[in-house]
């Protein structure tokens, strides 16, 4: 796959995207004009990409939905439910074509038998409209026939402006096409009168005739230019070879008298230029004159008879809006992932070595040193956030694309669900955001699935017979929580223990927290549904999500009560590669917690200690504060100071104290993975270096917050076993 | 004759540059004191670019003023001619194709 080609399908994806929004909402909404107007531009811009690239299959498929939509645009087809399914089936069967393009392979038999039956579909619906309108798609379909299946960019274009005295001098612009005839073919050829004064003014014996002609000959450029030999003085002629620059050929549309933009719909249509290069050219012009009336194209295209007035408003209106979109586009550059990924890297080693400086500037006791040092690690530190901004993208667009998961699936159930989205706008990193599309896929299906129940169970139940799927997403303490909420049936707690003990996963008289009791549906091959369906139900999955969200250093809970609904809730960190830490010693090993989850430091008194040996937690305020000491955690023998510190932090809404001997502030961490010997260590997330050379651990304080609660859990139920 | 509603016009001579000059003042003349003008083409037997402009400028002042111009039974060399421009549905005239050419 070439560069022009990966640009192709990047664009065209984020257009079928925008189609499939837009039909979600036509559903919804009824015929807005705007929004038929926007998925027509979609498949427009589709087309004329898949042209440029010689993309047949596209091309082809494509055609025939245009057309289609056009006549939405025009309002003689209205669409009802069955025709936006059918063009949503249109959008994917676009998205597979695409892939056969990324994959650089051909469609297969089965792939164009889809194309074959939708096209079929899609016709059906442009066979029906009354005759008057039908004609005016037929004179479109010609002109985009030419436009798109000839190839336009294998044509030769040649621009005529002939002289006033052309005719006087015997010569007449007529022979010429004529003899231009003679060894090639004239494809497409508009005539342009423009230059043709008022009545008065207007010279009998004068030629006011321009030509854009569009030209299929093996000829070469001097044999065809040799042709207007005779009037090469009295004349502008300029001849494009078959896939000429494009930049050349706009810079000398310009040059020409007539407007550049109703130039510009000509060309199209005869083929020089795709609607892609006209939308750049466009917005090439519009950046040097701003304020540039919308000129006649509409006009033109009357008087062409290719379409009728109002669909000449439509279009109005997306050049318009083609134009917006353009700025906005402007404003925007595309970046390739990996250098990103590079100078993000680059930004994690200078982090590391302005760390390093720092501390040598200040045991160097020089002032004047350690104050530049400091400068620079500020402004170190001020890079690295904008380094990590960039990689930030909302969450809105993976949120919406569920809206077309809610309502196949809610269709295919026959359910009524309505999908409500909330927390558009958090950010979180790219490399997240692409891992997380999968597992939250699946904990939808699996609320649509099991989670919401038929209208008619909820009637009996006395809810409405509506469903409400809920997405949220919020940011809490360093990491962003993402939430799944149903309103429909719950967890079956006692379903849910039997089957574990069915599977022995607990003991017959083990018994279990709620939340504990929730947990088990992540085990592997955990399925409380009676019945399979094709939507879930498998039994894989949700021991995959886990292990997904897991993977990314997060995790997920469920909340639920039965009969009124459950809420999935996956904790991310915001980023993978570089962490604000707060820097501990415990003996003499450095440890980094993630400051984001730092809540408060106390000291843990003499009389505390003492008062503590035996037990795993203290008396904060009264609360209940569970504690790991780091020191037995990771069994470091040599005994530490007098003084005891604990770190307060805080995972999923549940704190627990870290006992450390040493606070040593603030600091910026790079993440470096551990090998995998290291992963089955339980407390330890990653390593990092210090600016001294030496390596901290990085804490997992998710798994830390775990191993306290279980452990405070063991004991007050065996203080309690004693009583 | 005062402004009627309706004219026909038949053109007998060929359209050239030759005939241009008198058939652009004869055929404006025609539009100002009519509001349907009806061209009659069929004795056209040779049209040039000059007799074309003529034409179209005929067809562009009567719709600016919001008149009618018809062109009817084309010559072949006019039908020729405005297909070689790729013109005739501009004019928006049906056009007759004999079925033995």
């Amino acid at each position: 796959m070439d560069a022009i080609q990966q640009a192709f399908v990047v664009e065209s994806r984020e257009l079928l995207q925008m189609m499939e929004d837009n039909l979600l909402q036509l559903e919804n909404s009824g015929g807005d004009p705007e929004i038929i107007n926007a998925i027509f531009r979609a498949a427009h811009t589709i087309k004329g990409g898949a042209g440029v690239i010689e993309c047949r299959f596209i091309v082809e498929f494509t055609h025939v939905l245009e057309n289609l939509l056009d006549e939405m645009r025009a309002g003689t087809i209205v669409p009802d439910r069955a025709l936006i399914e059918v063009l949503l089936a249109c959008s994917d069967q676009l998205g597979k074509l695409m892939g056969c393009v990324e994959s650089d392979a051909e469609p297969d038999e089965e792939l164009n038998q889809a194309s074959r039956s939708l096209r079929e579909q899609l016709q059906r619906y442009l066979g029906a409209p009354a005759s008057a309108s039908k004609d005016v798609a037929l004179s479109e379909a010609e002109v985009q026939a030419v436009g798109g299946g000839e190839m336009e960019t294998d044509n030769w274009h040649i621009s005529l402006r002939f002289g006033p005295d052309v005719l006087r001098k015997g010569m007449d612009p007529a022979s010429f096409l004529r003899y231009l005839m003679e060894f090639g073919q004239i494809v497409q050829l508009v005539t342009l009168p423009d230059a043709m004064p008022a009545a008065d003014e207007m010279d009998a014996e004068s030629c006011y005739l321009g030509f854009e002609i569009s030209y299929k000959s093996d000829a070469d450029k001097a044999r065809i230019e040799s042709v207007f030999d005779f009037v090469r003085d009295d004349c502008v002629i300029h001849i494009w070879p078959p896939h000429s620059k494009l930049a050349d050929f706009i810079a000398s549309i310009e040059s020409l008298p007539e407007d550049t933009m109703r130039l510009g719909e000509i060309l199209i249509k005869c083929g020089a230029l795709t609607q892609n290069e006209l939308d750049l050219a466009l917005d090439a012009q519009s950046d040097r004159e701003v304020d540039a009336p919308q000129p006649k194209i509409g006009e033109v295209l009357v008087d062409q008879g290719v379409i009728t007035p109002e669909v000449v408003e439509a279009a109005a209106v997306k050049q318009n809006k083609v134009a917006e979109k353009k700025n906005l586009e402007s404003q925007l550059i595309r970046v390739q992932a990996a250098k990103l990924d590079q100078l993000i890297d680059l930004v994690g080693e200078m982090v590391i070595a302005s760390a390093g400086a720092n501390m040598l500037a200040h045991k160097s006791g020089e002032t004047a040193l350690a104050e530049a040092t400091s400068v620079i690690t500020m402004l170190v530190e001020q890079i690295r956030d904008s380094a990590l901004q960039l990689r930030m993208v909302q969450i809105g667009e993976t949120f919406s694309r569920f809206h077309r998961v809610v309502r196949d699936t809610s269709r295919e159930l026959d359910k009524d669900i309505e999908l409500v989205i909330s927390g558009n706008e958090a950010e979180l990193d790219k490399s997240v955001v692409e891992k997380l599309g999968d597992p939250l896929m699946h904990l939808v299906r699996n609320a649509l699935d099991h989670g919401i129940e038929s209208p008619q169970v909820r009637i009996a139940k006395g809810k409405p017979p509506r469903g409400t799927l809920r997405l949220n997403a919020y940011h809490e303490s360093g990491s962003i929580a993402i939430e799944i909420t149903d309103d429909g049936a719950g967890l079956n707690r006692e379903k849910i223990l039997s089957k574990a003990r069915e599977r022995e996963l607990i003991g017959p008289n083990q018994t279990l927290s709620d939340s504990e009791a929730f947990a088990l549906i992540f085990e592997p091959g955990f399925s409380t549904a009676e019945k399979v369906t094709n939507i879930s139900g498998r039994g894989v999955g949700l021991d995959v999500v886990k292990r997904n969200i897991t993977a990314l250093r997060g995790s997920v809970e469920v909340e639920s009560k039965e009969g009124q609904g459950s809420t999935f809730r996956i904790r991310l960190p915001l980023t993978l590669a570089i962490i604000d830490g707060f820097l501990v010693g415990v003996g003499k090993a450095s440890y980094v917690i993630p400051l984001g989850t730092v809540v408060e430091c106390i000291e843990l008194s003499e009389k505390a200690r003492t008062e503590t040996n035996n037990r795993q937690y203290i008396n904060l305020r009264g609360e209940v504060l569970p504690f790991v000491r780091l020191r037995e955690q990771f069994e470091i023998s040599e005994q530490g100071g007098k003084r005891e510190n604990i770190v307060v932090v805080q995972y999923a809404g549940q704190k627990i104290g870290l006992v450390v001997d040493e606070l040593m502030g603030e600091f910026q961490t790079v993440i470096k993975p551990l090998g995998t010997i290291f992963k089955h260590i339980k407390g330890i997330g990653g390593s990092t270096i210090l600016g001294s050379g030496e390596v901290a651990l990085i804490l997992d304080v998710q798994s830390l917050v775990a191993l306290a609660t279980v452990q405070q859990n063991r004991l007050q139920s065996a203080e309690a076993v004693k009583v | 004759m005062g402004k009627s509603a309706h004219r026909n016009i038949a053109i007998k001579e060929d359209m050239t540059i030759y005939n241009a000059a008198a058939q652009k003042h004869m055929l404006l003349e025609a539009l100002s004191g009519c509001e349907e003008l009806d061209l009659d083409l069929s004795q056209v037997s040779e049209m040039d670019t000059a007799g074309f402009q003529v034409l179209l400028l005929t067809k562009r002042e009567a719709t600016q003023a919001s008149k009618t111009m018809r062109l009817t039974a084309h010559s072949k060399a006019v039908t020729e001619l405005l297909d070689l421009y790729n013109m005739a549905s501009y004019f928006g005239d049906p056009l007759v194709i004999p079925a033995n050419e």
